[in-house]
């Protein structure tokens, strides 16, 4: 996969002296130079704002923005573009299905079923929601290893749970979850599912139909493409009965004083100008992971993924955090004694970028018993020689630590 | 100065001894000032605590928590140094410290008291650590005004 490094110009620099390896992705991928263009080229060139004028720019900002909504629907295999909601990103995505599929049809005596590895974003809008409407939140624990225990998980999936809100893989521990049979228990039981996709889909082929979630949420800079843009991916059933969530323009067909009809899916949930540049350089990330294939992506990072950890599991006093059968591209890790962020400071010295700390994941490092870990995350970008560079990192570590 | 002097700096013989073993650590019994500290992005969490004498002057000082090498090295550190200085003079200590660990005023003076602070001030080359030397002087102000809440560094 050398060939795609290249086409990352962030990848080729120097931080203090050494050659930047990047390892967090987790967190926020790099962007290559297409999804730059794309973007830079809107900017420079097509710029106006969506579906409202007749003019040329406004025809090319259109076709930008809604062009990306087609490329991302045929990503992820939705029935319909109309199920491909833009928002903000993954938090926001989730958010809205908060309050405005789960709110209105939840109440005291209700509940709502997540597991104990999720993110703080897949956590506090289900708290908002059970702040607002006296119903409780309902958490499957999770084991050593980081696994969701799965029958704890199906025996909570009780009557009056309205809504199961789950991560496809963990951010803080790479753990994949058996996503399929998880919804396919939850579709069985008739309770609604979300899936928090921020970190599935960058690193394996997502197809939501054969999944069978009701709502799938993800980023565009997880996937390589720019901050602030994001999907919510709907079942166009339930999207169609959900009220808008915010107002203003757009989301409209036609205003009065005595009423306004909202417009239709999906310009329903998308109040206000929108993030039209973010929207190119989505589609311009779709067509560059599309280019090389998801599977290809998946079979690469699964075998950089064992190289990584079978070189820390050789560095003394390292401990591994996470060891769930099935993982994905993350790898957590405390060294010794040596605090996460020290080792975070060392790292980055050395040009190398790990992300050190509580991973948004606060509830799962308190079942740890730990303040947070070091993490590397790979990428489709990240190769041998960016691992061998980390665990040579390490080893200055435990030698300035001694 | 290179990267690695840089590192060197900052993680000095006296800061790694300090994290390695804090000095005045765990709960002061007869505490008459205490405060949090709490370090949001991190997760750094310290629990400082006084005892300040009828005249005004801090008779003990100790802290209690967790952190990274640099946070618990600076809280050591100012439970050694606070011990015996007149409250007065502490809002002006913690103004002095916390703009030379933040890299400024860095060619004044300082008390020869504060001497061993200069092992910290490495720190100043690392935006992201400063916030982590800070963090107990941050306690240290809301300890002597007895602010309710914890001290953050945001």
């Amino acid at each position: 996969m050398k060939q795609y490094r290249d086409d990352f110009p962030a990848l080729a620099q120097e931080i203090h002296g050494n050659p930047l390896v990047y390892l967090d992705n987790a967190a926020s991928a790099q962007q290559p130079q297409a999804v730059i263009d794309a973007v830079a080229a809107y900017h420079s060139h097509n710029h106006a704002n969506v579906h409202r004028g007749v003019h040329t720019l406004s025809n090319r900002a259109t076709e930008a923005y809604e062009g990306a909504r087609d490329k991302v629907a045929g990503f992820v295999n939705a029935a319909s573009r109309n199920e491909i909601v833009w928002t903000s990103g993954t938090t926001e995505s989730i958010n809205l299905v908060a309050q405005s599929f789960l709110r209105p049809r939840i109440g005291k005596g209700e509940k709502v079923l997540i597991t104990h590895l999720e993110h703080h974003s897949n956590i506090v809008p289900w708290q908002m929601v059970c702040d607002q409407t006296g119903a409780e939140l309902a958490v499957a624990p999770v084991n050593d290893v980081g696994e969701v225990d799965i029958d704890e998980l199906f025996a909570l999936m009780t009557d009056n749970v309205r809504l199961l809100a789950i991560a496809h893989v963990s951010n803080a521990l790479g753990t994949v979850n058996p996503i399929q049979r998880i919804v396919d228990e939850a579709k069985r039981r008739d309770i609604p599912v979300l899936v928090d996709g921020a970190q599935g889909v960058p690193h394996m082929n997502i197809d939501v139909q054969a999944l069978g979630c009701d709502f799938y949420a993800f980023s565009a800079h997880k996937m390589f493409g720019p901050t602030g843009m994001g999907v919510l991916y709907g079942r166009e059933a339930l999207l169609d009965a959900m009220p808008p969530w915010k107002g203003g323009g757009e989301m409209i067909l036609e205003v009065r004083f005595d009423g306004t009809t909202y417009n239709e899916l999906p310009y329903k949930f998308e109040a206000g100008t929108p993030n039209i540049g973010g929207a190119a350089g989505m589609g311009a990330a779709v067509d560059y992971l599309q280019s090389i294939g998801m599977d290809q992506i998946a079979d690469y990072e699964a075998e950089l993924h064992a190289y990584m950890v079978e070189r820390l599991s050789n560095v003394e006093g390292m401990r591994l955090i996470g060891a769930a059968e099935k993982r994905a591209s993350v790898q957590s890790f405390l060294l010794g004694d040596v605090h996460p962020h020290d080792l975070g400071t060392i790292l980055d010295h050395q040009g190398i970028a790990v992300r050190t700390g509580h991973h948004c994941a606060m509830p799962l490092m308190e079942l740890y018993g730990i303040p947070g870990t070091a993490r590397a995350s790979l990428a489709l970008y990240n190769n041998t020689d960016d691992v061998d560079r980390l665990v040579a990192g390490l080893e200055k570590a435990r030698e300035i630590f001694g | 100065m290179s990267a690695a002097e840089d590192l060197r700096e900052l993680y000095r013989e006296l800061i790694l001894d300090h994290a390695r073993k804090p000095r005045h650590f765990g709960k002061l019994a007869n505490a008459t000032h205490e405060a949090e500290g709490i370090n949001p992005l991190c997760g750094d969490k310290l629990h400082l605590y006084l005892r300040i004498d009828d005249d005004s002057s801090i008779a003990d000082a100790t802290f209690e928590g967790s952190g990274c090498a640099i946070s618990v090295a600076s809280a050591s550190l100012l439970t050694d140094i606070v011990t015996g200085l007149e409250t007065e003079v502490l809002d002006d200590l913690v103004d002095t410290i916390t703009a030379r660990l933040s890299g400024k005023h860095k060619d004044k003076e300082i008390d020869e008291r504060l001497s061993k602070l200069r092992a910290l001030e490495g720190v100043s080359e690392f935006p992201a650590r400063v916030k982590c030397a800070t963090l107990a002087w941050h306690a240290l102000r809301s300890a002597i005004h007895n602010d309710k809440d914890a001290a953050t560094t945001e």
